[in-house]
């Protein structure tokens, strides 16, 4: 069995996050790790690893310094790490970073092909189900659980209120969450060993079946007219109703107006 | 020279501190409070191969460096001392004897196991009447067919009763060395349930609260002929060759604990107001904080070296670092009493109570002056190379 796990280089939203003065991130100055909902999908795939003996590919498109999220997938156990970087794919948006990674995948043997549900940079939540649609892939998104049974997964997808339990033929591509399981440690030797490690280097060139009006910034449908940090809340203010339900009422009122319920 | 540290190693540090930090720091206070022996962290730390971090990976080991060791012990010892001397005693004290001196039969049967942390290894040179000077041996071990049998004690031994793995001295003969005639020390491996090997006083402890210290005692306890580690009368040698390993483990530890205590403290002072401001806007404090970290980045670039020094003498037999790994255990140990000390002044009366972690590190501090050769025995270790 072959899984191939996409991971992301994210900034650490712990560590505080800092623009540039034109408004975009100022990612050299930011911390960077493996996207959490991304580690927890390839603990998935280590998991299929020790029970089943898969091999564990794991696949990032980035900028040079994301060999780092791969080495750190080695040192945890995969088996192989592919790096697919190039000047035209910067500014990608969903569409254009979807059409470049099923590109990459073209290229590799799955059974499974895993992400995470989102990036906790760009939040959106839409890079998975979009690389599935490229790759005529059926798609489970919400992964709390994995099992695999012959040649079919089943999986509980997580709801707000429920999870439904649903089976797919493979190959199939899921989308796992964070609260899937707890990643495990790297271990000191994997580090070592992973330093030395060969890491498969892609460029544009190396894309399958991709046309250059579906890449990097030119192919990105949507552009960012602009980001803005959040605006600081000013001093509270203090209220004394007349009433407890006077009280409730005007907390009700406020995060109504709020759009906070 | 270079002073920045590769990609690998700053990869295995955060490795070692979100380790310590989720799995190691929630413990801290409870297992010091109840003299407990985390065996649970134990056997976390073997899942993940801290237990034989220097160790060649044809022995069962991760195969990395000293450095990447010593940092282990230090990231550890920031949030608990004790889970630091723990891998300490085990890697340094038992496992580096082994391989170091150890037959091929010797290392697969004892070396894989313990590198792996299936197995748990103590060392056990002192006696009640032989501290700092190791040469005054009573435990005795005299060859009775194809077995030597052990009689004597052993005291304040790390990991003792916890550990299935003992390197244990004992006097096997006479020798004449320039007209003197002089004890001849031999080195065994013997094994937790052996008959007539049993465990005397649990040691209660200043600090290292939730490190087992015990006493050994051997009473006609006989082990196979072949548990002999290295030559016959060379015990000596090995114990100052290991212990010169395992004092760079407890400079690490030290130099841990210090910056464990000045971290918090920096915490703390950013917190805590008086006078209407952060105590940290006092110049006193500032001074103080300055005076520590410069203490602290010193005592770490001793370390740091000792082990470098170690590395490059496993490729290299004829190099020497037992006078750096001395300087480092000295200096780091003395800037640990010194820091921790200050810590706890610092956070004033909330420094004396329990929940901070301060007090703590101020008591565990004490012994890295103490144990694997007191600071007057890394003097005396120095002093002699100099004057040489």
């Amino acid at each position: 069995m072959k899984v191939v796990v996409c991971i992301k280089q994210v900034p650490d939203t712990k560590g505080g996050v800092s623009f540039n003065p034109d408004g975009t991130l100022n990612r050299a100055a930011m911390l960077a790790i493996m996207n959490p909902d991304d580690k927890a999908g390839l603990e998935a795939a280590l998991r299929l690893k020790d029970q089943y003996g898969a091999e564990v590919t794991v696949l990032t498109m980035g900028l040079p310094k994301a060999t780092d999220v791969l080495r750190e997938a080695l040192a945890m156990g995969a088996d192989k790490a592919v790096l697919v970087t190039d000047r035209v794919l910067g500014g990608a948006d969903t569409w254009a970073t979807s059409t470049t990674i099923a590109g990459a995948l073209r290229n590799l043997e799955y059974d499974l092909v895993i992400t995470g549900r989102q990036a906790i940079d760009g939040d959106t939540a839409q890079v998975g189900p979009q690389i599935a649609e490229h790759l005529g892939l059926p798609v489970i998104s919400y992964a709390q659980d994995i099992k695999i049974d012959g040649d079919k997964v089943i999986v509980e997808r997580l709801y707000d209120d429920r999870y439904h339990v649903l089976e797919a033929k493979m190959p199939c591509l899921i989308t796992a969450l964070a609260e899937l399981n707890e990643p495990r440690y790297m271990t000191p030797g994997g580090i070592f060993d992973a330093f030395q490690a060969e890491i498969t280097t892609w460029g544009r060139a190396d894309l399958k079946d991709v046309e250059d009006g579906n890449l990097g910034l030119n192919g990105s449908p949507t552009k960012i007219a602009k980001a803005s940090d959040k605006v600081r809340k000013g001093a509270g203010e203090k209220v004394v109703p007349d009433s407890p339900e006077d009280a409730v009422a005007y907390i009700i009122g406020k995060l109504d107006e709020k759009h906070v319920i | 020279m270079d002073f920045t540290l590769s990609k690998e190693h700053d990869m295995v540090r955060t490795l070692f501190k979100d380790f310590a930090e989720n799995e190691v720091k929630p413990l801290a206070q409870e297992i010091d409070e109840q003299h407990r022996f985390p065996r649970e962290t134990v056997d976390k730390m073997a899942k993940y191969g801290f237990m034989g971090i220097p160790v060649p990976k044809e022995y069962g080991g991760q195969g990395a460096d000293t450095l990447a060791y010593a940092m282990c012990v230090e990231e550890l010892s920031k949030v608990c001392g004790t889970t630091g001397v723990i891998v300490s005693a085990h890697t340094s004290l038992c496992i580096d004897p082994i391989l170091t001196f150890g037959t091929e039969e010797q290392k697969q049967k004892y070396v894989v196991p313990l590198a792996k942390g299936e197995k748990l290894g103590a060392f056990g040179l002192t006696e009640p009447g032989a501290g700092t000077d190791a040469q005054g041996q009573q435990t005795k071990a005299v060859l009775d067919g194809d077995e030597w049998v052990l009689n004597g004690s052993k005291c304040f031994i790390t990991n003792g009763k916890e550990a299935d793995v003992y390197v244990i001295f004992a006097v096997t003969g006479k020798v004449e060395k320039r007209g003197r005639i002089m004890k001849e020390i031999s080195a065994f491996i013997v094994e937790k349930g052996t008959p007539g090997f049993t465990f005397g006083t649990k040691e209660n402890k200043m600090g290292i609260c939730a490190s087992s210290t015990y006493e050994l005692i051997f009473t006609d306890c006989r082990i196979p002929k072949e548990n002999l580690l290295g030559a016959q009368g060379k015990g000596f040698n090995i114990a100052m060759h290991t212990l010169d390993g395992g004092r760079i483990g407890i400079a690490s530890q030290a130099l841990g604990l210090a910056e464990g205590a000045l971290e918090t403290t920096i915490n703390y002072v950013k917190e805590r107001k008086q006078f209407g401001k952060a105590i940290g806007a006092f110049q006193n404090t500032q001074f103080q904080l300055a005076d520590m970290a410069t203490k602290v980045e010193a005592a770490k670039m001793l370390v740091y070296k000792a082990a470098r020094k170690k590395d490059e003498y496993k490729k290299d037999p004829k190099v020497s670092y037992s006078v750096e790994a001395a300087m480092a255990k000295l200096y780091a140990a003395e800037v640990a009493m010194e820091v921790t000390t200050k810590c706890v002044q610092l956070h004033g009366g909330y420094g004396y109570i329990k929940e901070y972690d301060v007090e703590r590190m101020m008591r565990d501090a004490k012994i890295t002056e103490i144990y694997e050769g007191t600071s007057e025995v890394q003097r005396m270790v120095i002093s002699a190379a100099l004057l040489k």
